[in-house]
Parts: structure tokens; sequence; C-alpha cells
């Protein structure tokens, strides 16, 4: 696109995301048709999920508590809600119409906070069921060029809940950040597995620009077909780029809905607003509205875990840092781990170092209290970094004690006038380089500081620690 | 045969449940072709079931309440197996793969299944002429229509097809034919009997009821139906209701109203026939010992407006699902929208397509609140009249329609007047309240009339107990 980044840089990107998630319930969420993805088409259906003639729907009441569970989590504010009728034709909807919820959604009003700690409004949360699948085949999959379509009603009538999220997010990253915050949200509490890719989480995203600086929201359009948390950015990105277009060059945005193409990494119109179905809601007459008792609201907030945000901050508080650099360790699921090695006595910063660049594939055999002697051992300049490294690399795959590992290693911290020798002799042997140290500029001497430095190391065979070598070549070039 | 003389005579070996059901099916056989209440008759399978009852006789096991008792049902429930079209050719040939409930309470209580009867297509209309596969007639008078939509259902109680029939009341469906047949027919309280397996057209609004020759085997059959079904969240939670052991307990004492808005001088269009059956019940119930006077629900009056705005809503709904992909008749066509199109231009009748109009109207974006939001507060307002006039009554009467049965072809041609044999009738429907027609002598055309008996939700045994106070005194059914 012909737009450079300066450009870029008078706009601001809104957007507004809206996500399917399928609840995890044994069964669908208007009868006993078992809940499960894969398997034969069409083996999970019954005459409600087939929509037949006579058949009426019975509130799953699992969907209802995970549904809860949901508000609760985005601290939503859970109400008496009603369900509706969303009326329109596709061969995916067996009974011509979607049972959702209109205008009174079970959960209403709430805040997700990002990892940075924003808050990013929740305008509600309502509970709906899920439409079939259709293939069509023939014609590489486009339904206009399809010689037929087979359609399977497995998913239909699967619970799902419709988490729509306020205009408060600001650019491709954002979304990106919202959708993983969510997704750990959801897992944390059981409501659903999450899998982007086996699509019990989808996502709908709305976009619209505006000149920076101002408040009034552009027209935005809404794009569908979004399967992963890269293909969202780039949505964003490329749409975003769009409208700027379009606005610079005098025109005006039109509300549409869109479709993202993968492949061709951009996005096509579906329809425009006036090309927009009327969905015809009406409550739905053959169910009750659905009343949940402040007990069991209570019982349910009761038994909610904790949330990727709580343990944010109470390991932020632990390390003593903002809540935003723990959230790598709170997504790796190893803040527990964290806080029973701060319990330990741990070095907090290097805890939080370790987690975060050394401990990515997870603590296999290392315990707490090991861990926090090694970091201990460290501050204490028993063990370099680089050995410290070594030393957790065994610890994990062996387990053991790391004042052993480090022994069998051969890593015992040299004393310092056994280092001074070493020092003095490399100057010597290299007195032309270490007065082109002393004398040089600054350039020089961070060079040859370098230099020093990797011959020590060398010479120690890595057991020297860096600090005090570079703490030992300053002194010396003062003298 | 009364029902219970036939559960007497079968259970004690004194007639054998086969011969009851060939001397039903010979009546059949015999009349059938003139009064065409059947769109199926399962007289094969109906003997099959009666010789079932005869051997469990002959081996001494405990037999249900309805024990050899021939019933015919409504052909809008869902009998496994067996065709179940709703007298529309967009259902023509689909087989239900599961029983309604009512269908199952009824094997179960040893009832014998004889047929399924003709109905206005979807159960829309009030002369059975509106049916695909041509018109019920009148017993008492073959040039005349039976009342509808349970046209069939009446008719071939009151041409001695089978003692009992099962219909479907929305409007009047139940009660309308009834009174233009001479037969008992009852609308039970919303939630009393389960819907599941009625084929549904508006679903706040259907209620399966029962039809009989005489008030006892209305009730007995009303008391096998009944009770708590989980399948459908609209049903009441209680245990099903007992009438029989209290029906001769008398109306000493019972106020009785006399609605003003739907009798006499209040009613436009009723016949002087009418009128005076209505002026002789009061006499009745006087003589009886209840206290009788005119009673006012004056919002009764929006009832029919109130309805047809309500009733085809829900029904545009209910009856988006025949589309041709799933199930019945499909008429291809090149694209899905196209086929979905062709199949109900195709399917559907004139009624139907007209209500489906009138109510996908009603619902859309912009109209909601004038006609669907303004007809359901009238429904308050009637709910809300009910229940004053029911601080000073017990139960309250009127006539069941306005006239006697009326000529084939006189109104098909003008809805409104069509429409208008409903108007005693819908107000009960609206409030959910239950309403029953009973037999009370004829008019000067020698045709049936019907008086209407209204009872507050949940007073079925009141209402059933006045009407065995008429029935006694009318001189009519085969007491």
């Amino acid at each position: 696109m012909a737009l450079n980044s300066l450009e870029m840089n008078d706009w601001e990107t809104v957007i507004g995301l809206e996500v399917h998630a399928e609840l995890a319930t044994k069964t669908k969420m208007f009868s006993s048709a078992l809940n499960s993805f894969g398997g034969e088409p069409n083996c999970n259906t019954d005459p409600v999920s087939l929509g037949l003639p006579g058949s009426l729907p019975v509130l799953n009441e699992k969907a209802v508590e995970l549904a809860i569970r949901v508000g609760l989590a985005l601290n939503c504010e859970v109400q008496k809600s009603v369900f509706a009728r969303k009326n329109y034709f596709y061969p995916d909807m067996p009974k011509a119409y979607q049972i959702s919820q209109f205008d009174l959604p079970i959960n209403k009003e709430g805040w997700l906070e990002l990892p940075d700690g924003r808050r990013i409004g929740i305008e509600r949360a309502h509970l709906e069921e899920d439409t079939g699948k259709i293939t069509h085949v023939g014609g590489g999959g486009r339904i206009h060029e399809a010689s037929y379509s087979l359609i399977d009603y497995n998913r239909s009538g699967v619970p799902l809940i419709e988490i729509v999220g306020a205009p408060d997010l600001r650019g491709p990253d954002d979304a990106r950040e919202y959708v993983s915050e969510l997704r750990s949200i959801l897992v944390a509490i059981g409501a659903s597995d999450g899998k982007m890719e086996e699509g019990s989480l989808r996502v709908d995203c709305n976009v619209s620009v505006r000149r920076s600086e101002t408040e009034e929201l552009g027209t935005r359009c809404e794009i569908k077909n979004i399967n992963s948390l890269r293909s969202l950015g780039r949505a964003i990105e490329y749409e975003a780029k769009r409208q700027i277009e379009i606005i610079e060059s005098g025109q005006e945005i039109e509300q549409q809905t869109r479709h993202w193409d993968e492949a061709e990494g951009r996005t096509h119109k579906l329809r425009s607003k006036e090309e927009a179905f009327d969905y015809r809601y009406f409550p739905e007459p053959d169910l009750v509205p659905v009343e949940p008792s402040e007990e069991w609201v209570k019982e349910i907030a009761d038994s909610l875990p904790s949330l990727p945000r709580d343990r944010r901050h109470l390991l932020a508080e632990a390390i003593e840092v903002e809540p935003s650099e723990t959230s790598l360790i709170v997504q790796r699921d190893l803040d527990t781990f964290a806080l029973q090695a701060i319990s330990f006595n741990a070095d907090k910063n290097r805890v939080l170092v370790h987690l975060e660049n050394n401990l990515a594939d997870g603590i296999g055999e290392l315990t707490p209290e090991a861990f926090a002697s090694l970091t201990v051992m460290e501050m204490n300049g028993e063990l370099t970094a680089t050995q410290a490294k070594t030393v957790l690399a065994d610890l994990v795959e062996l387990g053991g004690d790391p004042q052993e590992v480090a022994k069998s290693h051969g890593f015992e911290s040299m004393d310092n006038s056994e280092l001074e020798e070493v020092v003095d002799r490399i100057i010597s042997e290299n007195s032309d380089d270490w007065l082109s140290f002393i004398n040089g500029d600054e350039t020089e001497r961070k060079k040859k500081s370098g230099f020093f430095v990797g011959l020590i190391m060398k010479e120690t065979s890595g057991q020297a620690d860096g600090k005090i070598v570079n703490q030992i070549l300053s002194a010396k070039a003062k003298n | 045969m009364k029902a219970t003389e036939i559960v007497e005579k079968v259970s004690s070996g004194e007639v054998s449940a086969r011969s009851i059901a060939e001397n039903y099916i010979e009546t059949i056989n015999e009349s059938e072709s003139d009064v065409n209440a059947f769109n199926l008759v399962t007289a094969e399978q109906a003997l099959m079931d009666a010789d079932e009852i005869d051997s469990k006789i002959a081996s001494g096991e405990t037999l249900g309440p309805l024990a050899g008792v021939p019933i015919s049902i409504k052909d809008n429930l869902c009998t496994r197996g067996v065709e179940t079209t709703c007298s529309s050719k967009i259902l023509e040939g689909w087989k239900p793969p599961y029983n309604a409930t009512v269908i199952e309470k009824l094997k179960e209580a040893g009832a014998i299944i004889i047929g399924k009867t003709n109905l206005d297509e979807f159960a829309m209309g009030s002369s059975t002429e509106n049916s695909a596969f041509g018109p019920t007639r009148n017993p008492h008078n073959l040039e005349l229509v039976p009342g509808g939509s349970s046209g069939g259902s009446a008719a071939a109680v009151a041409a001695g097809f089978s003692p009992l029939a099962l219909g479907s009341d929305t409007g009047g469906s139940i009660r309308q034919p009834a009174a233009l047949c001479g037969v008992v027919g009852v609308k039970p309280t919303y939630g009393r009997v389960s819907r599941y397996g009625l084929v549904a057209f508006a679903s706040s609004l259907d209620q399966v009821g029962p039809f009989a020759n005489t008030v006892s085997d209305a009730a007995l059959t009303l008391e096998v139906i009944s009770g708590h079904d989980p399948r459908d969240s609209t049903s009441i939670p209680e245990k099903p209701l007992e009438i029989s052991g209290f029906l001769n307990q008398g109306i000493e004492g019972m106020r009785i109203g006399v609605i003003e808005e739907l009798s006499g001088k209040g009613l436009e269009g009723i016949s002087p026939d009418v009128s005076s059956k209505v002026e002789e019940a009061i006499k009745v119930f006087s003589n009886a010992g209840a206290t009788v006077e005119s009673a006012s629900v004056p919002a009764s009056i929006y009832g029919l407006s109130a309805y047809y705005v309500i009733a085809p809503a829900e029904a545009s709904s209910n009856l988006a699902r025949y589309d041709g992909i799933r199930f019945g008749p499909r008429v291809e066509a090149s694209t899905t929208a196209e086929t979905m199109t062709a199949t109900r231009t195709k399917g559907f009748g004139d009624e139907v397509k007209r209500r489906i109009m009138l109510g996908t109207y009603a619902l859309s974006a912009g109209y909601y609140d004038a006609y669907y939001g303004k007809s359901q507060r009238v429904r308050t307002l009637i709910m809300n009249d009910f229940a004053k006039a029911y601080e000073k009554f017990d139960i309250l009467i009127s006539p069941t329609a306005p006239t006697t049965a009326f000529p084939l072809g006189d109104k098909t041609a003008d809805p409104m007047q069509m429409y208008l044999q409903d108007v005693c009738t819908i107000p009960s429907n609206l409030a959910g309240h239950p309403a029953m027609s009973v037999p009370f002598g004829f008019g000067e055309d020698g045709m049936p009339i019907g008086i209407q008996i209204l009872a507050p939700a949940m007073a079925e045994r009141e209402m059933f107990q006045a009407a065995k106070v008429l029935e006694s005194e009318s001189g009519n059914g085969i007491e």
C-alpha cells in the first residue's frame, strides 16, 4: 500500500472484538445430544439439534453455570436473562432461527485487564447456540461454484458464549493481547478449551479509524473468518490501511461486513449495511427466563480459581515489579513455582530472569528449594550467570542439589587473588593492547575491555565472574 | 359407547379390545368417504395394538386407564414412524422418528390410536377447509363445515369413528369445532399438557387437549395426557390432573360470571339461537345452586386483534424450518435461496402464507414495537382483566362460537369473517387459562351449539364440575 508509516501515525485504529467461545459442556445447549468435536458427520444429533417439527429446547444448566463463570471472571453483572430467536434462513440453521439472547443477556457490563494494566470494557457476554457446518463440494469450496453441499449438524446446538468487547483496543497488538488474555481466562475457569484451530474460539473484529487526537468514532467494518491470532493482527493492519486510504482520497467509509482472505492477505466485501439481515428478534416462547439465584451466583463465584490478572498482581507484588513483567510467567503457569521459590528466600530478580529466559520449556525435575538456593549461589558469587544456566539445565533434567551439580561441573568460584594473578599475566602478555585500553577513547576502551575479558574467561575456562574481572581491570587501569 | 364403559368392559373381559376396534373401523369404513375426518386411518396397527391389550388381559396384567379405547389424533402430533403432515404438502410423507409426549402417555394408558385427523394446514383456520388434502365435513350436515382447525378430530368423535380424539387449541381450535360438531372439547391451562411433539403453530398459545362425547370421558383423557414433562420447558411442574372423582360434586354456591363482551348484545354477529342458549345455560346453573351474574373482561374485545399479531409472528418463525433442506419434499432450483423459496412457494397454502407474511412484517425492524410489542401489552391487559373478574367469580361463561356451523366455502373468500369465529375463544389462549366447550342443544337449523366455560389457571376441576351440570341438563350427548 502507498501509505508510509509516518502518514499512519496521524491515525488511530479503533477495534472492538466479538469473541464466540464454545462452552465445555458434555451435552448440547438445548438437548442431550453430545457436544464433542470430530466424529462422523451427524452422529451427535437428535430431534432438537436437527430442528425437527415438534421438538422443543430444554436449557442445559451446565451451560448457564459456565456462562455465569465467564461473566464473573470478566467482572460483569449477572442478571435475569431472556432467550430470543434470531431469525434468518441458512441451511446450517436447522430451525431457520438461532436461539440467542438479545435485550437481556445473562452478563452485562464488565471489563478485562490487559497485562499492561489497561482495562478493556466488556459490553455483554450472552448465551447462544452454534450452527451446523457446511462443506461445499466442487468449485474450490465456494458456495457459488459448488456442485453440491454437505451439512454436518454435530455442531448444531453446541452452547456458545458471545463476548462483546467495547471499542477500547487501539491496534493489532492490543487485539492479540486481548484475545490471548480472554483465552487464558476461559481456559482457567474451565469454560472452554479455547482452541482457535478447532473453531472453539472464534473472533469477529470491528475496525474503524480516526485522526489522532479526535474523539468521534469512525464508521466501522466488521471482519469475519479470522482463524488465528496472526490473521487477527494482519486483518486489522490491512483493514486500517484500507480505510485510511479511502478517507485520505476524500471518500467515505461504507459500513460493511468483510471477509478476511488469509491466502491473499486482504479483506473482501461480504455485504453492506443495507444488505444486512433483519433478524426479527423476539422472545423465545419455548423457553422461560433464566433467573439465577443470588446463592447460586455466589457459589459459582466462590468456586472460581485464581484468574490470570490476580496471579500477575500477586507475583508482581512478591517480586516487586510491575504486573506486566510477570505476564509471561503466569502465561507459562510458573507463578506458583516462583512464589514457592521466593518463600525459600530466592533472589527475586534472578527468579524473574530465569523463569522468563531459561525455563521456557518448563521446570522438569527442578524443585523450588533447589531453584531458590541456585539464585542465592549466584548472588554470593559462587556461580557466574553462565554457570548458573548450565546448573539450571541439569537440575531441570535430573533434579538434585545445585551445590553438588555445580561441583560436578567443577564450578567453584575462583578466589580473587588467584584471579588477579591471571589478570596480571594477561596484561603483561598483551602490553600494547593494555596501553590502548588505558589511553584510548571511549570506543577503543570498550573494544579492549571486551578483548581482555574474553582472554581472561578463556584462561579460567569460564569460571571467572565477568563482573569482577571488569572491576579488577578498571582498578588496574586507574593505578 | 362411552370411553369409561369401554374400559370397564374390556378390562372385565366382557368385550375384547379387538372387537371394539373392529366396530369403530367398520363405522369409519362406512362413512369416512363422506366426512373425510382422517388424513390416515391406521386400522392395521390399531388391531395389532388391540390384540396386545387382549393378551395382557388374558395374562392378568394391570391395564391402563384407557385400555382398549380407540382415539383419533390430530395430524400435527408426532407419531413415530407414522406420517405426520399437518395437512400440508410441505410435510407430505414425513415420518417423525419420535412420539409426542401425549402419544407416549396414551399408549402407556392402553389407548388404541386409530388414525391421524385432518386439520386446517398447520392449524391455521376455523373450518378445516385450509387442508391440503381436502376439507372435512360436519357429520351433522355434510354441506357444513365442522369448524377448525381440529375439525377432523371433532368430526371423528361426532361421527362415531372413535370415542375420543386429541386436538390442539391455539385460538379456539379445539373448542370451536367441538361446538360446531356437538362434542365436548377442552383447552387446558397453558403448560398443563406437554407440547413436546406437537408441531408448533404459535408456541406461547398452543395447547393439546381432548375431544369426547361426554364430560367424564374428556376428564379421563385429560388426566392421562396431563402432567409435567421435562422435555417441555413451559410445562407446569405439577402431577397429572385428578378430575374424575370430583365430577359430580355440583356447583352449589359457585359464583358464575357471564362475560358481557362475549355474549348477547356485547358480541357482534352472534346468532339469536346462540344467544338464547346462553340464557338457557344461565338458568341451568342458577337452578343448580350457583349465583350467576354479568361479568366484564373489557380488554377481551382486543383479543382478536392482538392474537392476529402474536400468533402469526410466532408462526412466521416456527414455520421457517420448512425449507426443503432436511425433511419434506424439496423443489430443486439453481441456488440454495431459490430452492428454499420454490419449496415454500409450492408447499404452503394461501392462509399459511398470509400468516407468515403478517408475522414477518409484525416482527420487522421498525415495526416490532408498534405491532408485536403492543399486542403483548394487550395480552397483559387481558390477563389483568381476567384476574379482576376472577376476584368476583369462580368461573366465567360465554358462547363458544358466535354461530352454528356454516356452509363450506361461505367464509373462505373473507379471512376476517373466518377469524371472527374465534372471537370468544381467543382470550383464554392469550391469558393461558383453561376453557372448554360443552354441547348444549341445537339451533333452529338443527346444528349443535356449545357453551364455553372458562376458569382461572389451574382450575380445571371447577370448570369440569360446571360442565358436568350443564351436560346433565342438555339432553345432548350419549349419557
